[in-house]
């Protein structure tokens, strides 16, 4: 049997296993669940125009109309006023014109009911701030989270073929870069699949929804881009995972052997969170491996950055993502069959006790 | 040519300390071949180099005289002595994707899973996890395991390990059926009644250096000395003064002894023949037991 062959059959496991377990299959869920929810749930609490009530035969019923509201005509101002107290309206408009609400001024009557000078903004942002915030944050967020718990997952799976024997009977059986292969592709096509199906729900949730087009027309390439990064940075960092993976002999172990590969997915996410507003330091960013795979797409949502940057970009990511498999499969091969105890990563680093 | 898994003259150091010296011996195809020795003297070691687990530092693995290489090495069937399972993992399914890695097609790994499972009485228990099998059912699954693929060649350490009576008998059973299919069989174990019951060739390993090996009978001709039961009607007492004997153990009418070389068996017979009716008379086969003792010494 060839190494592709018999690095299928261990994908298959993997995914197979996968889709079975019930951690995975509620976080998937949760994940659509909280991209429906942002997208879908702020158009549906936005709960329609704001009602006014006024005392009949008022000159400024036809105004008031004209600006969209929800215009009730009372007997008097009386009325009109109780109708505020009770919360049946949002605002009345009584004698002299004077407006009564309750606790907030109404600025869409008062709009309604004054003359503004004409405004003309010389810089136009492209989307509300809402939307300026939420994307970028999103995207670093979605990276964080996957990378995170699929790394995690490798890992995890690695420890857990050491820590109940099997290894020896698999190692056996395939060559050690099969079992590393196999496992890498199954996670990274399962990460692929849930943040495709992520970015599928929220482009559907934003239709629904009736999400202004321009902004739409931002987030289409952002996410386009995003999903090639993704992959690219997640793979980077797959063998370092299965390495940490192997170097601890039970999962308590984990955690030691996995913190400095925790640190490099945490950093990247809170530098370009903290730094999004610094277009100096996001450029910076959007070239270092690590960060790129969040930087990038946020400067293409942002429009800051010339059509060839993410090309350059994702070759540097490609680059190192090569030398850092190579890395963990060193890594990996050098300790999977190390079970008395915690591996030290020089140990791994130096030993060649398998036959290849 | 007689097909033969020829381990030669392979070395292993760990460290500073070495724990192979220039290891041989042979594995011919259909015998079984027990491998003793004590904890530590390396057959685990051993095992593992010959199943390419673990590399040797000089010395080498051949199988029908050809070095071992990863194809050949598939069609290996292997028992490891640290045993393990994915425990939330269904028996078959288990057994099915090693035989699949093995390079069996799915319906044939199928097929063979259901009938081993049946031959080792966990047809019922197939479809329940790893987890919740009792120790000694998750060790017949493990020989399951190494079935499968109906193995060339079959390397298992410590099989019996674990397993209660009735399984023993049934490994056994299924063991025997693989060497007389023609396939080379390697075991170790330290149940030295065991080995002695089941194998016809024998490897003893001590400090990490074979210190014999052949079939038991050779084994045990080489190992035998001149010893000698008798049993008689009356008291057995009179030998101590018979010419050559040396008394080993004497409990009334029966007695163990060693004759002196050159003495003749026979002489000694007539002598007890003259006193009385004898009941019974023979040479004494050492145990493997004994000759463990005295080879690993």
């Amino acid at each position: 049997m060839t190494t592709v062959a018999a690095a299928r059959l261990v994908a298959a496991r993997e995914i197979k296993v996968k889709l079975r377990d019930k951690t995975f299959l509620f976080s998937t869920a949760f994940f659509l669940l909280i991209a429906v929810a942002s997208t879908v749930l702020p158009a549906l609490l936005d709960g329609g125009p704001s009602s006014v009530a006024v005392a009949g035969g008022s000159a400024s019923t036809a105004g008031l109309q004209r600006a969209g509201l929800e215009v009730r005509t009372v007997a008097s101002d009386a009325d009109a006023e109780r109708l505020v107290r009770d919360g049946d309206v949002d605002a009345a408009v009584v004698a002299g014109p004077r407006v009564l609400a309750l606790d907030e001024i109404p600025s869409e009557v008062v709009d309604a009911l004054s003359t503004a000078p004409p405004v003309q903004l010389l810089d136009p942002a492209p989307g509300n701030p809402f939307v300026q915030f939420i994307v970028p944050f999103a995207l670093a967020f979605i990276f964080f989270i996957t990378s995170f718990t699929f790394g995690l997952l490798i890992a995890q799976s690695v420890t857990e073929e050491k820590q109940t024997r099997i290894v020896e009977i698999l190692v056996a059986s395939v060559p050690v870069r099969a079992l590393l292969a196999g496992k890498v592709a199954a996670m990274t096509l399962l990460a692929f699949a849930q943040i495709a199906l992520i970015a599928l729900v929220t482009f559907v949730g934003m239709r629904l929804a009736d999400v202004e087009t321009g902004v739409v027309n931002l987030i289409g390439p952002a996410i386009g881009w995003f999903l090639p990064f993704f992959v690219l940075g997640f793979i980077m960092l797959a063998a370092l995972w299965a390495g940490v993976g192997a170097l601890a002999a039970r999962q308590e172990d984990l955690a030691g052997t996995s913190s400095p590969l925790q640190m490099a997915v945490m950093l990247p996410f809170f530098a370009t969170i903290f730094l999004s507003d610094n277009a100096a330091a996001m450029k910076v960013l959007s070239y270092i491996p690590l960060s790129a795979p969040v930087a990038m797409p946020i400067r293409l949502f942002n429009d800051e950055a010339a059509t060839w940057e993410p090309v350059v970009s994702l070759v540097l990511l490609a680059l190192t993502a090569v030398a850092l498999l190579a890395a963990g499969a060193r890594l990996y091969e050098g300790s999977l069959l190390r079970t008395n105890g915690r591996t030290s990563f020089g140990t791994a680093w130096r030993s060649r006790s398998l036959v290849s | 040519m007689t097909e033969v898994l020829n381990v030669d003259a392979v070395s292993r150091s760990f460290g500073d300390r070495q724990v192979l010296k220039d290891v041989s011996f042979a594995v011919t195809a259909g015998r079984i071949t027990g491998f003793v020795g004590a904890n530590g003297a390396g057959k685990t070691t051993t095992m593992r180099i010959i199943l390419g687990v673990l590399a040797a530092d000089s010395g080498q693995v051949t199988w029908r005289g050809a070095a071992l290489d990863r194809p050949t090495r598939q069609r290996f069937g292997y028992l490891p002595e640290e045993r393990g399972l994915y425990p939330k993992m269904s028996v078959t399914d288990q057994i099915v994707y090693l035989g699949q890695l093995h390079g069996m097609s799915r319906d044939d790994a199928r097929r063979r899973t259901a009938e081993l499972l049946d031959r080792l009485g966990l047809a019922e228990r197939a479809d329940d996890h790893v987890e919740k099998l009792s120790l000694g059912n998750q060790q017949r699954v493990q020989v399951a395991a190494a079935l499968v693929h109906d193995p060339e060649v079959l390397v298992l350490d410590e099989p019996f390990s674990g397993l209660d009576p009735l399984a023993v008998e049934t490994v056994l059973a299924v063991l025997r059926e693989r060497a007389s299919a023609g396939a080379p069989v390697l075991f170790s174990s330290h149940q030295l009644e065991l080995v002695e019951r089941l194998c016809d060739d024998l490897v003893i390993i001590a400090d990490g250096m074979i210190r014999a090996a052949g079939s038991r009978a050779e084994l045990r001709a080489s190992y035998a000395e001149p010893r000698y039961a008798i049993e008689v009607a009356a008291d057995a007492g009179w030998l101590r003064d018979q010419p050559g004997v040396t008394l080993v153990d004497l409990d009334g009418p029966r007695a163990v002894f060693d004759l002196a070389t050159g003495a003749d068996d026979q002489e000694v017979l007539r002598a007890a023949l003259a006193r009385g009716p004898v009941r019974s008379f023979g040479p004494v086969q050492p145990s493997l037991t004994e000759i463990f003792r005295e080879v690993a010494r």
